[in-house]
């Protein structure tokens, strides 16, 4: 399994897309047989996730938008949708 | 009431392959007088305003259609993701040039078996050479691909062999499904149901594929509900979270429903007569069994009313006569009789080994007027709102 740790830059899988869905006001991902809704914080992530940016760094950038990130919360994210297909992560 | 997710286009009921487990209605020439271009257009547009993410393009065989590419254009327009459902039969490389410039998302390619002559068996027609041609033009043009395997007595023992073409392949995901009893797979079902010995071997082979694998290929493994003690929560419960729209325009809450739909009498709900809007949040078909107002017991009294929805309708309905009774999958279930003794056939070790299984037929020509001009319009691309972030918290 990949590892999501504080160096894993993480992207979106091939097969998944963001959307922002005007009919619910809210963005969703996309894959083949999966919506996951997404609330702003996590859409916030997910742009941030562009193979090249950390999850250290990603932290700190959200760290800068909002002031209710928890410790920990950009990397759970990640690993739950590493864990379901929908993210993949690379390393150094 | 929520929103739907999901719309399943059943776009035309022709298909060059005679699956016996095809989840097509049997009555197939009922369906000729397919929607036209524009009107599945207005379905597309009316469906994104109603809240849907996501289409699949199904069938029958979707490349059937010669407007196929417009209708993937029109529908990546207004937003959705788009997810082409196809046998793989008429993927030239032309025709998948076109569908990934009008902004196709996603391809998933069905599977009978990882040798010829049984693949060619199972769908009736020479097909397999053809699937391999569609696998690697699709991995070939950059698109993720799906292979989507119905699982049956005659192809189950295959899954190692299946799995390993896969990874040859290099798919990216595989859904192992085993069959739904609906449409075909109905009459044929005892020459379909697996044995327990079957399940228990093919079962035992995918958890160590998937283990083996890791994250190189996602696999998705369906379980058989007639082996189940409790049903499947079919599709979520009724009208609740994605719905069906079949070739002649009728709308459907579960892609089985076509005969339950006319068994109930109802007023129909077809596109040609009403706005997706007021189907999905009026239509009498779709109210019928949504919530939990409808269940009988056991279903009622049940803890577990709100897992599994009282099952699916279709079965309830195909084996019953009644698609208002509990799915005779489960074991509470008064009518669970049923699946047990198709259950004590399947592993009846004086069964006929091998049975005469009814293909699905060719449908008739269908009526259609298409007006498709294709590949001459440049594809919009789709444009996300920009995310207004600062300051915001949730």
């Amino acid at each position: 399994m990949e590892i999501v740790d504080e160096t894993a830059r993480p992207r979106l899988a091939p097969h998944v897309r963001m959307t922002f869905n005007a009919a619910r006001g809210e963005h969703a991902l996309l894959s083949p047989e999966t919506v996951w809704v997404l609330n702003s914080t996590g859409a916030a992530i997910v742009e941030l996730c562009d193979a090249e940016r950390t999850v250290a760094e990603i932290s700190v950038e959200l760290r800068s938008r909002y002031d209710q990130v928890a410790e920990g919360d950009v990397q759970r994210f990640v690993a739950e949708l590493v864990a379901k297909h929908g993210m993949e992560v690379d390393h150094g | 009431m929520d929103k739907p997710y999901g719309l399943l286009a059943e776009l035309t009921y022709s298909c060059p392959l005679h699956c016996a487990y095809c989840s097509n209605p049997l009555e197939l020439d009922n369906y000729r007088d397919e929607l036209t271009t524009e009107e599945w257009q207005r379905v597309f547009a009316e469906a994104a305003d109603l809240g849907v993410l996501q289409l699949h393009l199904s069938g029958g065989e979707p490349l059937q259609r010669r407007d196929i590419v417009d209708l993937v254009r029109s529908a990546n327009q207004v937003g959705l993701y788009t997810n082409l459902i196809t046998s793989g039969l008429g993927l030239s490389l032309r025709r998948a040039e076109q569908l990934r410039e009008a902004g196709l998302d996603h391809v998933q390619l069905s599977i009978q078996a990882d040798e010829q002559a049984l693949s060619d068996h199972i769908a009736g027609t020479p097909s397999f050479e053809r699937k391999h041609v569609a696998a690697g033009l699709v991995k070939q043009l950059g698109w993720p691909l799906t292979l989507n395997v119905v699982l049956h007595q005659q192809n189950i023992d295959r899954i190692s062999g299946i799995l390993d073409m896969a990874e040859a392949m290099e798919a990216d995901r595989i859904e192992l499904a085993n069959t739904q009893y609906a449409g075909w797979a109905g009459p044929n079902q005892a020459g379909l149901l697996p044995s327990r010995d079957q399940l228990e071997r093919a079962e035992a082979l995918v958890q160590a594929a998937k283990e083996r694998l890791g994250n190189r290929m996602e696999i998705i493994y369906v379980i058989p509900d007639y082996y189940s003690k409790y049903p499947k929560p079919c599709m979520d419960g009724w009208a609740s979270r994605q719905f069906t729209v079949v070739p002649n325009g009728e709308a459907l809450p579960c892609p089985a429903a076509h005969e339950l739909a006319r068994s109930l009498d109802l007023p129909p709900a077809n596109v040609r007569d009403h706005s997706l809007g007021w189907i999905w949040e009026e239509a009498p078909l779709f109210q019928q069994f949504r919530g939990d107002a409808w269940m009988p017991d056991p279903c009622r009294s049940c803890d577990r009313k709100d897992i599994d929805f009282g099952g699916c309708r279709c079965q309830a309905f195909a084996l019953t006569g009644d698609a208002a009774k509990t799915d005779p999958v489960c074991h509470l279930s008064p009518d669970h009789g049923l699946v047990e003794a198709a259950v004590a056939a399947a592993n009846d070790p004086n069964s006929p080994t091998e049975r005469t299984l009814i293909p699905r037929p060719q449908m008739g020509r269908p009526f259609r007027k298409t007006t498709a001009t294709q590949g001459t319009t440049a594809g919009t691309p789709v444009t996300l709102l920009p995310t207004v972030l600062k300051g915001q918290h949730s």
